[in-house]
């Protein structure tokens, strides 16, 4: 059987021109890149350039760009690196965040920190508004995603930056001229990297994180832009490596690797994923009792509707039995049993559970969206004829 | 007895085991919108929407003894496969026979649920009882 994947916001295939960049830096061209001798420098000179082609991406400079493990460990590095040498003190995010991101600040709550947690209304966006009316004179740091994973609704990162901004400029002169720089401004932006403008110039952030996994770049690998003049101790101790940043040697394949997907990087890809997009969901909301979650003013690759009467987890089985992957906000289908924070929070929790998330990429077709729908009314008419509701 | 997140009893990969995959995929009993649920006379329900468990228990009941059952459930794929099984079960027992079915009975009947699933079997057994009640209140 045939796999139709529509989950592409969960991870993405690697692209195999990212496969075949990356191919000499395994058996080849091997070397430690920390070591004195020519063919090690060949590696170093890889990661380097895979630094600046990275640089040139985010419109930062070279030395702003740290190799991480990917996005786990970027928002970690972002948290805790920056915040390593305050013992207390106020940090804003929103309750849509990544784990990734929400599992840093709780630790940091329970070291002494007041985390302000922003809640989005239906369309799933945070206003500027709501931000600017939580800054304080003791926050540090504005951690925003910058595309939502669930449900690809876009923050207004730049507004936001200028709010922040403005806010520091009126703290210059009551504060301690040692905070000059806070708060700092953070964005996870691994689900928008393919799609969105990423210039951090632009943006105007202090902090970044992209993910290699989300980009038809390998699972392990990932990037944080740290803005220069920004203070960050690293987490991981035991090298030199990255700037003293993070130690380790570095994962020159898969670095290699998501430069080259950044690279790759089209608008091809965004008017492709758009146009079937609008086609899946005018399709899908001609179905009876259908909702899509979240403001339509989305990433191009995103669908999250729920479905009347059904719980997630069935509907994805019923899918999966047809080759279809799809992925859900059931509490069903967590091992929390606990159903999606971000849908019960633009929401409630009856939508939660029967929602669906139907991610598309680079390699859909309408062909195979086609027979997505087939199926999915299929399943949906044997769900709903036994539902009790 | 209950089975890992990702392996069967048998070490097949599939969540749940073979016995809940054919319950789930293929539901005996439903109630279909062709049935007249006034041809029945007990009707039991139990869950809550905001849990995203609902079940709805019809049985005919003739001299105690349960003849027909038919069912309707919201919920994942082992609250729907414990309803069909149990609907099997249930069927020509008497009524207090049917009353002392436990949610460990329908999981083993099930070849097992994985640990955070059993809840959903708790739920068939209470449904039933449920049914069992009304039909014993009417009857009084």
């Amino acid at each position: 059987m045939k796999r139709i994947y529509l989950d592409y916001a969960s991870t993405t295939p690697v692209d195999k021109r990212v496969f075949e960049a990356m191919k000499p830096y395994f058996s080849d061209d091997f070397e430690n890149a920390s070591a004195l001798y020519s063919g090690a420098q060949k590696t170093k000179q890889a990661i380097e350039n895979s630094r600046a082609a990275t640089a040139k991406f985010l419109n930062c400079s070279s030395d702003e760009v740290v190799f991480t493990s990917g996005g786990t460990e970027s928002d970690n590095l972002a948290i805790f690196g920056s915040l390593k040498t305050f013992k207390k003190g106020h940090i804003i995010t929103t309750i849509i965040e990544h784990p990734a991101v929400l599992e840093p600040l709780k630790e940091l709550e329970k070291r002494g920190f007041d985390v302000t947690y922003l809640k989005p209304g239906k369309s799933g966006i945070i206003t500027v508004k709501q931000v600017k009316d939580a800054l304080r004179s003791d926050t540090l740091l504005v951690s925003i995603m910058y595309a939502n994973n669930e449900i690809g609704t876009i923050q207004p990162i730049k507004e936001i930056s200028k709010v922040i901004r403005n806010f520091k400029n009126s703290q210059l002169a009551i504060r301690n001229s040692q905070l000059d720089i806070y708060p700092l401004f953070h964005t996870d932006a691994c689900q928008a990297t393919g799609y969105l403008n990423m210039n951090v110039v632009d943006l105007g952030v202090d902090l970044l994180t992209l993910n290699g996994s989300k980009i038809y770049a390998p699972k392990g690998v990932g990037v944080l832009f740290i803005k220069q003049g920004i203070k960050i101790s690293p987490l991981m101790l035991g090298g030199e490596q990255e700037m003293g940043l993070r130690a380790g040697t570095e994962n020159v394949s898969s670095i290699v690797g998501l430069s080259k997907a950044l690279s790759i990087i089209s608008k091809k890809d965004y008017i492709h994923e758009k146009k079937l997009q609008d086609y899946l969901i005018s399709k899908l909301l001609k179905i009876n009792n259908i909702r899509l979650n979240g403001s339509i003013k989305r990433l191009p690759n995103n669908i999250n509707i729920s479905v009347e009467g059904i719980e997630g987890e069935s509907l994805v089985l019923y899918l999966d039995r047809k080759g279809i992957e799809i992925a859900t906000g059931s509490a069903c289908s967590s091992k929390s049993l606990e159903p999606s924070r971000i849908i019960t929070a633009i929401s409630n929790e009856e939508i939660a559970h029967s929602s669906l998330r139907i991610t598309i990429g680079r390699f859909t077709t309408r062909a195979e969206l086609d027979i997505f729908l087939k199926e999915f009314k299929d399943s949906v008419y044997k769900l709903r004829e036994m539902s009790a509701l | 007895m209950t089975t890992n997140d990702v392996m069967d009893l048998k070490g097949e990969g599939w969540l749940y085991s073979s016995i809940v995959e054919d319950h789930f995929f293929a539901p005996r009993n439903v109630m279909k919108d062709t049935l007249d649920p006034k041809d029945y006379n007990a009707y039991g329900e139990v869950g809550a929407r905001a849990c995203g468990d609902i079940m709805k228990i019809w049985l005919k009941i003739e001299n105690d003894k349960i003849v027909d059952f038919k069912w309707k459930t919201f919920g994942c794929a082992s609250a729907i496969a414990s309803t069909s099984i149990l609907s099997e079960m249930a069927t020509g027992m008497n009524v207090d026979d049917a009353y002392n079915i436990s949610a460990s009975d329908i999981v083993e009947a099930l070849g097992g649920l994985p640990k955070r699933k059993i809840h959903c079997s708790i739920l068939g057994d209470q449904g039933l009882r449920s049914a069992i009640d009304n039909y014993r209140t009417t009857k009084s």
